[in-house]
């Protein structure tokens, strides 16, 4: 019998090994991002752009046309690659101090322009690559090395729900969070990017899918107790599920 | 062509156009903008895209992606505006992309004021943003040479894969005059083969300005330093203006400089031998023309509508071998011909 292959790698992902900390989430969404675009045959036509942090170095994974933007800038790299080859796919690979703390007002405006382009935004509640400060989406009472004391909501404000906040944006097409923990979700964050990547496809505007993701190096735990503090800590503050959605809003 | 008059900052925005520049991404500010709006009616008209951004941190980064796809893209703003763009003027300098930046310069520090100033030189040529990296530097002094170097500005973005800046200032973008639109010298221009426009066919593209080896960085930075090299070797402008015989040389570039040729002129017919060397390029510094008078003159006086920021680079090039004066205003102030004037009458008591 001959051999049947059930699984390859995917083809929009390069050999280059991942330099990602173990029970990082990273690895799992670069994958999925990967087989949506494999699946829709559009690796020849999608420009990426990386952010800074953790994810800086996604240029080297996605086998893909990529363009690495400053600190917090990626959706108006975006924008201006989409300007140019309105009939290209470009999407943006960003994660929570990238995009909801230094470039707000970035990933703001091109929601609210209607950009159409596709963001990922992985959101691990703490700053990776510069080694565990808090970020915008820290929970109150979590512990990093700039709120060794718990983020105190008096001094230092709430975790910002950038989705939530996007969702009430007219030009935000597409807005769902997901997460990465399990099977079962991995499933279905695959399932939301790739209908974001298809909805960017048919021109229907700006589309975000929120990744919940871990951080056990700076979260000082465990890759499995990562996981469980993903679902116990961050789902419940950062509760999944579709926000906007042209098909359900068209019902 | 028919000459027609136009106000310098529309000028350039239609200089823009016909040099084949089809995207614009910038914020408002005054006093450029006329700019942004003649491109707003005008792009559309041809194909091309005019996006107003949410702040000049996002138009510039705009301008990034958009010049790493490989488009011909400019930005303008004014001097408060261009220092929350040198960021990303920093990373497009990092990565090597085309784009052309024009700063119709105002009086500051801070929020300033919006009357014509020149006090934006060092941000302009001594790197504005971080790391080591250069601008080519453009200062036009008629609307006729606005659009020219407008023009030629696209042309040496793209030869050297390099941001260029046009540096006027408010008198360059508001005054009219007569103007004709004629294309540049053709270069023979590299294929943008390394633009992200989709990997059909060829291995994938990346635009990117870090190198996290020590080493890496230090080459990048050596390769940029060679070919800023053969920037100043072939790029260079400048306008030497009756230095012949001239005891005196001003130096003096835009607005300021067609100030100089006024009071040169009323000099002149009292006997003062004065000349004038106008930098075009005031990065790459125009060296040679100093090189070209220095047996001659016997003193250099620098004028600007600044504190004292060009004239750092006069006294390296004349580099202690001559007496170099300044004379300056600053904060919006534009000196007189007459002032000047009075100023050259007092170094000339002491020339003998």
């Amino acid at each position: 019998m001959d051999w049947v292959r059930v699984w390859e790698k995917p083809k929009s992902l390069t050999d280059k090994m991942l330099h990602y900390c173990p029970g990082c989430t990273h690895g799992i969404i670069h994958k999925i991002v990967a087989e949506v675009m494999d699946e829709l045959e559009i690796r020849e036509k999608t420009i990426g752009v990386a952010p800074v942090g953790c994810a800086v170095l996604a240029y080297n994974y996605f086998n893909c046309d990529m363009q690495q933007a400053a600190h917090g800038r990626a959706p108006a790299v975006a924008t201006g690659i989409k300007r140019v080859h309105p009939d290209k796919v470009v999407f943006t690979y960003q994660g929570d101090g990238d995009l909801a703390s230094i470039g707000a007002a970035e990933i703001v405006h091109a929601a609210a322009r209607g950009e159409k382009i596709t963001t990922i935004f992985v959101n691990n509640s703490i700053y990776g690559m510069t080694g565990g400060q808090m970020s915008p989406t820290s929970l109150v009472g979590q512990v990093t090395t700039t709120s060794p004391f718990g983020r105190d909501e008096n001094h230092a404000g709430s975790p910002i729900k950038i989705s939530e906040m996007l969702a009430t944006i007219q030009g935000a097409a597409f807005v769902e969070r997901v997460s990465v923990h399990n099977v079962p979700h991995i499933m279905k964050a695959k399932k939301a990017i790739k209908k974001a990547f298809k909805l960017q496809l048919e021109g229907k505007g700006f589309g975000i899918v929120e990744v919940l993701s871990t951080c056990p190096t700076n979260w000082g735990i465990t890759p499995v107790e990562g996981l469980k503090w993903l679902e116990e800590n961050m789902i419940p503050y950062f509760p999944l599920g579709n926000l906007r959605d042209p098909e359900k809003e068209a019902k | 062509m028919a000459k027609k008059l136009m106000k310098g900052n529309e000028a350039l925005g239609e200089a823009a156009i016909q040099a084949g520049c089809r995207y614009f991404f910038g914020y408002p500010i005054t006093p450029q903008n006329e700019i942004p709006s003649y491109l707003s009616r005008k792009l559309p008209e041809v194909g091309g895209v005019y996006l107003q951004a949410e702040s000049e941190v996002a138009a510039i980064n705009m301008v990034y992606g958009a010049a790493g796809a490989g488009a011909r893209v400019l930005t303008s703003s004014s001097s408060p505006g261009i220092s929350l763009k040198t960021e990303g003027i920093s990373y497009i300098a990092g990565a090597q992309l085309p784009c052309v930046i024009v700063n119709i310069v105002r009086g500051g520090p801070g929020l300033g004021g919006i009357q014509p100033a020149q006090s934006d030189y060092f941000q302009a040529t001594k790197g504005g943003g971080h790391g080591d990296y250069r601008l080519v530097v453009l200062t036009p002094s008629t609307v006729q040479e606005l659009v020219d170097l407008t023009m030629e500005a696209f042309e040496i973005a793209d030869q050297y894969r390099t941001p260029v800046m046009i540096l006027g200032d408010g008198i360059m973008g508001q005054m009219m005059e007569p103007v004709e639109f004629n294309p540049p010298k053709k270069r023979e221009l590299p294929e943008k083969t390394w633009a992200t426009t989709g990997c059909e066919g060829r291995e994938p593209n990346v635009t990117n300005s870090l190198h996290m080896a020590a080493e890496d960085l230090e080459n990048h930075n050596l390769n940029l330093l060679a070919k800023y090299k053969e920037i100043a070797q072939n790029e260079t402008k400048y306008e030497s203006y009756e230095t012949g015989d001239a005891d005196i040389v001003l130096v003096a570039y835009g607005t300021t400089a067609r100030i100089c040729k006024t009071a040169i002129a009323e000099l002149r017919k009292e006997g003062l031998k004065v000349g004038l060397i106008r930098p075009i390029t005031v990065w790459p510094y125009p060296d040679k023309a100093f090189e070209e008078v220095m047996d001659t003159a016997k003193e250099f006086v620098c004028i600007e509508m600044s504190t004292g920021q060009m004239v750092e680079d006069v006294r390296l090039a004349v580099n202690g071998r001559k007496p170099v004066h300044f004379y300056g205003r600053t904060g919006g102030v534009i000196p007189s011909p007459q002032e000047v004037a009075d100023k050259i009458r007092e170094i000339a008591g002491g020339v003998k």
